[in-house]
């Protein structure tokens, strides 16, 4: 009962973060508790290929569903396979990445297994043989330790807490067969956003600009450090630059607009206004840049860089960039 | 169009939260309670659906301690026509709360059956697709968007960067997301009718739960932050703290 399921979710046919990061929370279990990582995907054409990298990141056995029919996620196979993969097995655990797609498996799995499931979680430990987790609730204002009372374990990790590390596992590939029956529900189309931006409320990093930032034109500035973040960046706004029309209200944060928890905001040439604070202040790492040392924002900023931002965010866009190509 | 939509009382979100002295649950001290906003969206949608019809009834359930069954009248205001109260302590757990729920509504029948996608006091965000998987039906997570044309339905899920479409036939479960519809405020011809709907109660006991709460903890005070420096000269090390120390990057 030592060995921990991992859900490598695939995407447009790739392993992304998601799946890395849950596989190698799941290898970091699997050294606690003395077992094995076993992964299972499903995807179309060419998933062996792409999950087999997972390898490098601690799985040891890969067990891959390729099917046409499995090019856009359906729910009721991929719950099918991995319920049919638990049952074979002797799992402590399974784990989940939570994305839209782990948030929705997660659950079907645990309602058919009967089996007890911890959502976004954000921290794993063994005592003894049994398996603690935290996990956030009331959007933050509280942390929950919790311990499972029986086999398997199954939660779904929060994005950006436990990095992909690489850890190599034994990674043998094996193709499984595909579900058969019929499926509740299809998954037939996806259709991109119109804007196509990660939503302020989903984006692990934001980059919030203000009034500071003095002309709609300049937001080329902050679209270019988006870039330099990467895909889990996107950009927020403070209310003066969406009431000025410079901005549209889905990005404004604060009272009056979203909250937001990523892991990582960036206020650019926002003064810090307790309604902008509503929205942004459960961020875990809160970084200002503002060019008056007595703005508000950094009384919650957790760094802070005073001076011009025209010159600061061009510096910060090049440094991002020449550290994420370094790994 | 029979509809039944599971509701929680849940602490408002602009609540401030405190941990009770046991470490385990809240300090009711000051809390108010609400309906939980995303089922909100769930019951708008039933209401819509039946008005659109003219006919059929909309069912609430809501399982929780006495006090639920304020919630459970505010959404008879609203527009249900009738409400189950499942009188117990209630759980941070979903599986037992989705194994009451699913063997209330197993002897029902209905063509939806409507959640709201995540309760914000637990945030659990699964008991939706667990009913579903205990009562075999078609489930659609986190909608903003459905259409319905016979047996036929089609929604809209949420996903990054876009829409996934889901295809299924009723009866099914669909959870919703802010984004559905814009739900209505009870008026007081609502109100006043609620008084007159009926509201049942039920004892029910829950199995024990799958996961048990250790503790329950308030986050640790944001640490003093500081000023790494001035001007473009100070970006290398305030990406090197981004990397190292918050390991944010
Ligand atoms: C009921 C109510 C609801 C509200 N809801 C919201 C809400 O949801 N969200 C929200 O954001 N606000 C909200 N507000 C408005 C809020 O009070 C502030 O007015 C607003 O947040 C200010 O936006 P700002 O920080 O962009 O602008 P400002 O307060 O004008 O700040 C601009 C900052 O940019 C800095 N700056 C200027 N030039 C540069 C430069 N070259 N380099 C570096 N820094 C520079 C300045 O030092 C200043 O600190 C609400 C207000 C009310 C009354
Ligand atoms: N105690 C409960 N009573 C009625 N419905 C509930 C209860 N708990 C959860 N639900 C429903 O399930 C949805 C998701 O809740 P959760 O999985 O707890 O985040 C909620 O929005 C409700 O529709």
């Amino acid at each position: 009962m030592a060995d921990v399921l991992a859900f490598a979710e695939i995407r447009d046919g790739q392993v992304g973060k998601a799946a890395r990061e849950t596989v190698s929370a799941a290898r970091t279990l699997a050294n606690d508790l003395g077992g094995a990582v076993h992964v299972v995907a499903l995807g179309g054409a060419g998933t062996a290929g792409a999950a087999g990298g997972l390898g490098e990141f601690g799985a040891d056995r890969i067990m891959v569903a390729e099917d046409a029919a499995y090019e856009l996620y359906q729910p009721d196979a991929a719950t099918a396979a991995v319920v049919s993969t638990v049952k074979s097995g002797e799992y402590a655990a399974v784990l989940f990445p939570a994305s839209a797609q782990g948030k929705d498996l997660a659950p079907r799995v645990a309602g058919r297994l009967g089996s007890g499931l911890a959502t976004e979680v954000t921290a794993v430990a063994t005592e003894g043989g049994s398996i603690t987790v935290k996990r956030p609730m009331y959007a933050g204002k509280a942390i929950a330790t919790l311990r499972f009372a029986a086999a398997p374990a199954l939660m779904t990790v929060r994005a950006n807490v436990f990095p992909a590390e690489e850890r190599p596992g034994a990674g043998a590939v094996e193709q499984v067969p595909g579900i058969e029956g019929a499926s509740r529900v299809r998954v037939t189309g996806f259709e991109a956003s119109e804007r196509d931006q990660l939503d302020v409320t989903e984006a692990s990093v934001v980059v919030a600009g203000g009034r500071g930032m003095q002309d709609p034109e300049n937001w080329t500035l902050l679209e270019d450090l988006v870039e330099a973040l990467g895909d889990e960046a996107t950009l927020g706004a403070s209310r003066a630059v969406v009431d000025a029309g410079w901005r549209p209200h889905a990005e404004q944060v604060g009272q009056t607009g979203k909250t937001v928890s990523p892991n990582l905001y960036f206020a650019v040439g926002i003064s810090g206004a307790i309604q902008h604070l509503a929205g942004m202040r459960t961020a875990k790492v809160i970084v200002a840049i503002n060019r008056d040392a007595d703005a508000p924002i950094f009384n919650v900023a957790d760094y802070g860089v005073v001076g011009d931002l025209f010159e600061i965010v061009p510096a910060l866009a090049e440094e991002v960039r020449r550290v994420r190509q370094d790994g | 169009m029979n509809t039944i939509v599971c509701i929680k009382r849940v602490p408002d979100s602009a609540t401030r939260v405190k941990v009770d002295s046991d470490r385990t649950g809240l300090d009711p001290a000051g809390v108010k309670y609400t309906l939980n906003p995303y089922d909100e969206f769930a019951l708008e949608e039933a209401i819509r659906r039946k008005e659109a019809a003219g006919a059929g009834t909309v069912t609430v359930i809501g399982l929780g301690p006495a006090a639920t069954s304020e919630t459970l009248r505010s959404a008879l205001a609203m527009g249900a026509d009738e409400a189950v109260l499942l009188s117990c302590e209630g759980s941070h757990d979903g599986l037992p709360v989705a194994r009451a729920l699913a063997a209330e509504i197993a002897g029902r029948e209905f063509d939806l059956l409507l959640f709201g996608k995540q309760a914000i006091d637990d945030d659990n965000m699964q008991v939706p697709q667990m009913v579903a998987e205990m009562l075999g039906l078609p489930c659609a997570s986190v909608v903003v968007g459905l259409e319905i044309s016979g047996r036929d339905a089609v929604a809209k899920r949420e996903v990054e960067g876009g829409h996934e479409i889901v295809e299924f036939t009723l009866p099914a479960v669909v959870s919703a997301q802010k984004g559905l519809n814009e739900p209505r405020l009870p008026n007081l011809k609502g109100i006043m009718a609620a008084k007159k709907k009926p509201l049942e109660e039920k004892d029910v006991t829950l199995e024990a739960p799958s996961l048990e709460l250790v503790e329950l903890e308030e986050p640790p005070a944001p640490a003093a932050g500081r000023i790494v420096g001035e001007g473009a000269g100070a970006v290398p090390e305030l990406v090197a703290a981004l990397r190292q120390e918050a390991k944010v990057l």
